[in-house]
């Protein structure tokens, strides 16, 4: 396992990036297609860097030593074409354009990788992006069965994204949750305590241990359920004579067997005349006395409020539970699964493949002020994140000890906000019930979407989750026939493709003899078929297509590849294009064809 | 591909993983492989349930067209008409007119339906008593009641999952379709997951060529389909690179499958134009017309449950004039198409169903803002079954004379979803597949907290 030793820096794996490229399209085929080949030969395939495995720090050390251990080779090293890609999706939540693509490959420091996760984790979509992960645990939704409301819900994901966006710690943005008083519309964070279909005591703790302790209460044995049930015990809901608004608070005086007054059923008509009677019992004299998950007794005085009791128990360094499920999350959500797996499973038979790793990360958390920005960083600066995704041994135990980058399905929002990007078309989404209804502005992106109720068939049909349960794993991310048929042949992925503004540019761009004419019979097509979705502005396909050539499908190619898959065409794919060039009296149609085979080609679909 | 209950592999028929090893895979090559799961044809999408799903084979019913009414119809206007209670609750509706069936009386704007009724029976004491769209449509369509911190699948995805694939269902065609919208804002497939989602076809069927998303494109020959197959395996780089990958075997699989729908006959189901013009003009040349003549082909199929999405019946304002468009596009399709299947021979082993989340305010609210418009309702209101083993001609349960209370018998939805279930031999105690393996039944227990007036036996 020699391979596994540190070496200096292998240049090779540079190469690509050091030779300064021609500009883009207005290089002749030949030098063209001799830099593609050029481009290739590094390695086998444009998915492994030609250098050895560099183990830096003790994340690597960590995993190296445990796959030594099992005698699992780990993959090579990614391409920067894969890195910059896999960076993007994974920090941002967005594909890089191809002047990113370019610019990164074309960069000749050093450390580039390294700076481009700090340049991305400084970038506003980081903030949409994380937001929309936490917002699947902290179950974000509107409407049924976790019943928001449309303001309560954007109000509770503002606050989300503001947290994150201002790097707020991870410690303070659990506390200001669980200690929340205020308007369900006005302080976003008390829906915490509205996301959960059962409000009771109990209903509460269970949400609580899954969310901010990464474990399943309700397996836990029930008297001590029912312990940590008590520091949920005062949380009292109150409606307003606001439609919808509800006071969430800490009420000493609340009778903990009393039915939960939340909110009720979406009623018919704005309710008026809210009269609120609530028969005051006299306040408690006596401290309640119950013990933390741990098994330490608490003690809460009678005017005390018990969450933040609990609060403080949690947030400390020492708590078994708090840090260890963030930085899990964390984990599973940059490398596919958690170091303990499900991330929200932690519980003691289901052990670490690393307890040391895990360990190691918890102490960075803590140490660093409850930075999860700080450990996203050591993560991806990390060899291990930097595998290829093309396996050496490829058996659940590899997969399991992070031997290579998994193959993992882009979520629904990110799928559709790269189809948008490539094509340059936007999505219209809107609830027109209940009111008052939501319209999202048409150039807000789906990762930047407030609310998993907002109606979309597409975000549906690829997983998004509902966010019932706050479970990781309710986001799907199998593939499935419908997705694969959606694709390939609807409408609306077809009009994206034909009717792209985007596409048409980069394919008259490839073109400067079509480019001249196209500005001179600038009008609408007549024969536009769109139908719905794809806004775009319609250029003519011109009546007198020109005969194909091998050349420019060739550069028209290049362009498609490094904005679709984030990389240049190997000397194969170019000849495929070239020979479909053949089959077609339509460069426009071939464009098209390529256009689509990109998007439906798993490189694309998949994050690598 | 967390959960234990999706398969990445193929579901045989019966219900068990067909499951392949590596070593085979690797022998047979990605294509060798991916041919012998498609064996199984659609099952990728379907769930491999704990047991093989307790189906009893000589049930009656095979298939559910379910007339889904998005919005909450109103009981009055449709199928429980209150002439006697005066122009506050009829407005203009106060002249119900005769059936073909002695002593029932349905709503003036019915009259193909009128002719139709010795064909099905009317529930006039549905009650659930939310007045809430989501909450309401969960409990007519699930059974249960929210709150238990389940989000149930809908009938249509429990009927799908014992009747589809694991049932014996082997149509290239999704078993569970909707026409042409999903219903949004709640899912259909509950805690089941995307898998057991209903394929929505989106498109219109009256348009002069119905674009079922994914399955019929406009403007794509076939040929240019092929050529476009061939030039994506071609540019498979990741594939031929990592042609282990178990995401990309099960990627591999759905992408054969979606193309022996699209290029296959099977997508043919859709095409209407298949039809008479005398048979498409009788089921009406509108959207909820011709999707109700998709639903016959699709049921002569054999698929298992389809479900008519006709959106557009929460009027709380112009609640008459909306009366006076869209009822007569209801009469018309539903009638034809309970007329069609009968003569067809496909109303015995077809239960179609029809109704809403909730009714409307028995009172009509003349005032401003509404200016004669109709609220939510789920104290009663009037559900509509036929076929598939419900015997016609009766009418269950009543309200009162002004329509706004259950006067006698009140039906829940468990117990009429319960009686669908009983028809198709489905077992509303089997255990329903759950993501974190907790022991769930496709219907709650009747221990005396649920609600029931108990299963319709009277019309079955």
């Amino acid at each position: 396992m020699g391979l596994l030793n540190p070496v200096p820096a292998d240049r090779r794996g540079c190469r690509v990036s050091r030779r300064a490229l021609p500009v883009r399209f207005r290089v002749s085929a030949t030098a063209f297609i001799l830099l593609a080949v050029h481009l290739a030969t590094a390695t086998a395939n444009p998915y492994e860097a030609d250098a050895t495995l560099m183990p830096k720090g003790k994340i690597d050390q960590f995993v190296f030593a445990n796959l030594r251990r099992l005698n699992i080779q780990p993959a090579n090293p990614c391409s920067d074409a894969v890195f910059v890609r896999r960076a993007y999706l994974d920090v941002i939540g967005t594909l890089p354009t191809a002047k990113e693509t370019e610019e990164f490959l074309r960069s000749e420091n050093h450390d580039k990788r390294a700076a481009l996760i700090d340049q991305l984790l400084d970038r506003p979509e980081f903030a949409d992006y994380w937001a929309m992960r936490w917002s699947d645990v902290l179950r974000v939704r509107a409407e049924f069965p976790i019943n928001l409301w449309p303001n309560a819900a954007q109000a509770y994901h503002r606050w989300i994204r503001d947290s994150i966006r201002d790097n707020m710690p991870y410690d303070r943005f659990v506390r200001e949750m669980l200690t929340a008083n205020g308007s369900n519309f006005r302080v976003g964070q008390v829906n915490f305590y509205r996301a959960v279909q059962n409000k009771t005591p109990t209903g509460v703790a269970e949400a609580v241990a899954l969310t901010f302790m990464g474990t399943r209460a309700d397996k836990w044995p029930k008297d001590k359920l029912a312990e940590m049930a008590e520091f949920f015990s005062k949380i009292t809901y109150k409606p307003t004579g606001e439609w919808k608004e509800e006071i969430v608070f800490f009420d000493s005086r609340k009778d903990p067997d009393a039915p939960t007054n939340a909110a009720p059923q979406t009623a018919a008509e704005p309710a008026t005349n809210v009269t609120i009677t609530v028969a005051a019992p006299p306040p408690p004299t006596e401290p309640i006395r119950t013990n933390f998950p741990d098994g330490m007794p608490a003690r809460i005085g009678p005017d005390q409020d018990p969450r933040v009791v609990f609060a403080n128990w949690l947030i400390t360094p020492k708590n078994p539970w708090f840090a260890r499920a963030a930085v899990n999350r964390t984990w599973a959500w940059l490398l596919g699964r958690g170091i303990i797996h499900e991330p929200d499973d932690i519980r003691p038979d289901n052990k670490p493949v690393s307890p040391e790793l895990l360990d190691y990360l918890e102490k960075e958390l803590a140490a660093n002020k409850y930075d999860l920005k700080h450990i996203m960083r050591l993560i991806m600066n990390s060899q291990v994140y930097q595998l290829s995704s093309v396996p050496k041994k490829d058996t659940p135990e590899a997969r399991a000890n992070f031997a290579c980058y998994p193959l993992r399905r882009l979520e629904a929002e990110v799928l559709i906000d790269a189809l948008n990007q490539i094509t340059g078309t936007t999505e219209t989404y809107s609830s027109p019930v209940p009111e008052p209804f939501t319209f999202i502005p048409e150039d807000q992106r789906s990762i930047a979407l407030p609310d998993s109720s907002i109606t979309s068939s597409f975000l549906e049909m690829f997983g998004r989750p509902a966010r019932d349960t706050g479970l990781q794993s309710e986001r799907a991310s199998a593939p499935t026939t419908d997705q694969r048929l959606y694709l390939l042949n609807s409408s609306h992925i077809q009009d994206k493709i034909v009717n792209s503004p985007k596409l048409r540019t980069l394919f008259q761009a490839a073109d400067p003899a079509r480019a001249r004419k196209f500005s001179k019979s600038d009008r609408p097509n007549r024969r536009d078929r769109s139908e719905k979705g794809a806004k775009a502005s319609n250029r003519g396909r011109d009546a007198e297509d020109d005969a194909p050539s091998a050349a420019k499908p060739a550069e028209f190619a290049e362009a498609l590849y490094l904005t679709i898959l984030s990389r240049f065409p190997t000397p194969k794919e170019l000849e495929t294009v070239a020979e479909y060039a053949k089959t077609s009296s339509s460069r426009y149609d071939v464009a098209v064809d390529l256009a689509w085979a990109l998007i439906n080609n798993p490189e694309f679909l998949y994050r690598h | 591909m967390n959960n234990p209950y999706i398969p990445t592999r193929g579901v045989a028929p019966d219900g068990r993983a067909s499951r392949i090893t590596r070593r085979e895979a690797l022998g047979r090559g990605l294509q060798g492989a991916a041919a012998l799961l498609l064996a199984d044809s659609w099952s990728v999408r379907a769930f491999g349930a704990p047991q093989a799903p307790q189906v009893n084979p000589k049930a009656k019913a095979k298939s559910v067209i379910q007339i889904w009414m998005w919005g909450g119809p109103c009981h009055l206007d449709t199928f429980d008409p209150k002439p006697g209670a005066g122009k506050d609750y009829c407005g203009p509706l106060d002249k119900p007119i005769p059936t073909n069936v002695d002593g029932i009386q349905i709503g003036q704007l019915l009259p193909e339906l009128a002719k139709q009724a010795d064909k099905y029976s009317i529930i006039r004491s549905m009650t659930h008593g939310s007045n809430g769209h989501e909450t309401a449509a969960y409990m007519v369509q699930t059974a249960h009641t929210p709150g238990d911190g389940q989000s149930f699948p809908t009938a249509g995805a429990v009927v799908s999952l014992f009747k589809g694939y694991a049932g014996g269902y082997k149509g290239l065609i999704p078993p569970y379709i909707v026409m042409t919208k999903l219903q949004g804002r709640f899912a259909e497939a509950g805690f089941l997951g995307s898998r057991a989602k209903p394929f929505a076809t989106g498109g219109d069927p009256s348009q002069s060529k119905f674009v079922v998303e994914g399955v019929v494109t406009q403007g794509i020959t076939e040929e240019r389909q092929k050529t476009r197959r061939d030039l994506l395996g071609k540019l498979n780089t990741i594939g031929q690179s990592m042609d282990r990958d178990p995401e990309l075997i099960t990627a591999a699989q759905c992408e054969k499958q979606a193309y022996d729908l699209i290029l296959g006959d099977a997508g043919k189901v859709f095409d209407v134009t298949q039809e008479s013009a005398e048979i498409r003009e009788r089921y009406g040349r509108n959207k909820f017309g011709q999707s109700c003549l998709v639903a016959r082909r699709l049921v002569e199929r054999g698929v298992p449950y389809v479900t008519i999405n006709f959106e557009g019946w929460d009027t709380h304002k112009g609640h008459f004039q909306i009366m006076t468009r869209k009822l007569p596009e209801l009469d018309k399709g539903m009638a034809t198409l309970l007329q069609d299947l009968a003569d067809r021979g496909l109303l015995e082993s077809t239960i179609v169903w029809w109704g809403g989340e909730f009714g409307r305010t028995p009172k009509v609210q003349w005032e401003p803002p509404w200016n004669g418009g109709r609220g939510h309702f789920g104290k009663v209101f009037s559900h509509v079954v036929a076929g598939g083993g419900f015997k016609g001609g009766h009418v269950v349960g009543s309200s009162t004379e002004t329509g706004e209370e259950v006067k006698e018998r009140p039906v829940y939805p468990v117990d009429l979803v319960g009686s669908i279930y009983d028809l198709l031999g489905i077992d509303g105690a089997a255990k329903l597949p759950h993501p974190q393996g907790l022991d769930v039944a496709v219907l709650p227990a009747l221990d005396g907290t649920v609600k029931s007036g108990g299963r319709l036996t009277e019309i079955m």
